[in-house]
């Protein structure tokens, strides 16, 4: 995926590395592999090929990992169709993904 | 116990272009539950996936010469990875559709083995107190589960990186033209008819010549943004998804500008340009939902700037055109 970079310093991922315990299931889940385990430590090795999808956090035993928390997909119809629901006060409809 | 076939039928493979052109796709999934591949027995792993048939489909295909048992969750057809970001394909689903299977009394041993990409919304450690089954991440590609079972349950960098290569993006654009298709229909209807407005009120000379070409920049316009920048994504420079569709769009407007210049004069000719700019900008920039790269951070971002020079430029550009006949 490297010839596919996004928007740099864009994503919220926060590493609490008091809070690791070096377990590993960060590495093991992240499809982009933003995360490698050194020397019994999670290190964020690629912050900028985050895509936000949450699956290091949910999987995180001590809750050391902090992902942006809108679980909404990230695609440009669901942020419009939450912004219209903000102007019209309306629950936002789906995007169809 | 619903036993599955690994070849799909020629029923399967229409209902996979039915789901992937979008005619056939809300509705496409299976009844969640348990089933299972060749003669699976107490020792056989068992495979979770979502009953979003072409999920199903892509798994079992690649499970032929194996014995196996796959657990279907209810996501509401939905894949597992959009699914696990919804919050459908999770701890609590899993846990809900092993008890209903009696999957304790199926097999011997306690252990699921769950795709990457469900790992937003499942996590592995709360699945073992909810269930009593340990969750195991295999491959994020279906392609690769056998390898997967082979090498002792273990998944190198590769089986658990996202791709998205030519072939990937290929398949996503008969969706997004279906997508596209009532409100392209419903636009290019409202544009031909207004084509006809001018000095002397309405002519039919105008809608055939201002309407034919605004129908073709319109359509110009969409490809190059849904289509071209969808399968040119890696090599079109630029990170920002609606910078990418205004480069494209610029050439479209180039082409507007040499090409309709001297049929229908300056004004409307820039009109066009704009329009064309802004059409093929929103439609790459609507093209993030179906990237794998792209973080709900970053859209919001993009969008801010891009969604208001889209509107302005639009705007700007469709009162050129309307105003273009009466400055001829």
């Amino acid at each position: 995926m490297q010839e596919f970079r996004y928007i740099e310093g864009a994503a919220i991922l926060k590493l609490d590395k008091t809070a690791c315990i070096g377990c590993g299931m960060c590495e093991i889940v992240c499809p982009h592999r933003v995360f490698k385990c050194i020397e019994n430590k999670a290190t964020i090795v690629d912050y900028d090929a985050c895509m936000e999808c949450g699956a290091c956090a949910r999987n995180c035993p001590t809750g050391a990992i902090f992902v942006n928390p809108d679980n909404g997909c990230g695609c440009a119809r669901y942020i419009l169709n939450s912004w219209l629901a903000k102007v019209t006060g309306k629950k936002p409809a789906e995007c169809g993904c | 116990m619903p036993q599955v076939d690994t070849i799909l039928s020629r029923s399967d493979h229409i209902g996979t272009i039915g789901a992937r052109s979008g005619i056939q796709r809300d509705t496409y999934s299976i009844t969640p539950g348990l089933y299972c591949v060749g003669r699976p027995t107490g020792d056989s792993p068992v495979l979770v996936t979502a009953n979003y048939k072409l999920t199903f489909d892509a798994l079992r295909s690649e499970l032929g010469g194996v014995d196996v048992w796959i657990l279907v969750v209810d996501t509401r057809g939905i894949n597992v990875w959009c699914a696990a970001g919804k919050g459908t394909f999770s701890t609590e689903e899993i846990a809900y559709q092993v008890r209903r299977a009696g999957l304790m009394e199926v097999v011997n041993h306690r252990e699921l083995i769950l795709p990457q990409c469900g790992a937003p919304g499942v996590s592995a450690l709360n699945l073992k107190t909810a269930c009593g089954f340990k969750g195991t991440f295999g491959p994020i590609r279906a392609t690769d589960i056998k390898c997967f079972l082979a090498s002792g349950k273990t998944a190198d960098e590769i089986m658990r990186s996202v791709t998205f290569n030519l072939l990937e993006r290929a398949a996503l654009i008969p969706l997004e033209i279906f997508l596209l298709l009532k409100p392209f229909a419903l636009t290019l209807v409202c544009l031909v008819l207004f084509s006809g407005f001018g000095p002397d009120i309405y002519s039919l000379d105008r809608v055939l010549l201002r309407g034919g070409s605004i129908a073709l920049v319109t359509i110009m316009s969409v490809l190059a943004g849904a289509v071209l920048v969808a399968l040119l994504l890696p090599w079109i420079p630029g990170r920002q998804f609606w910078l990418k569709g205004l480069l494209l769009g610029i050439l479209v407007a180039v082409f507007t500008v040499l090409r309709f210049l001297p049929f229908v004069g300056w004004t409307a000719v820039i009109g066009m340009a704009l329009w064309a700019m802004s059409v093929s900008s929103f439609l790459a920039m609507n093209f993030t939902g179906s990237t794998p790269y792209t973080s709900l951070s970053g859209v919001e971002m993009e969008m801010r700037k891009g969604l208001a020079i889209q509107i302005v430029s639009a705007l700007l550009g469709l009162f050129c055109w309307l105003a273009g006949p009466f400055f001829l």
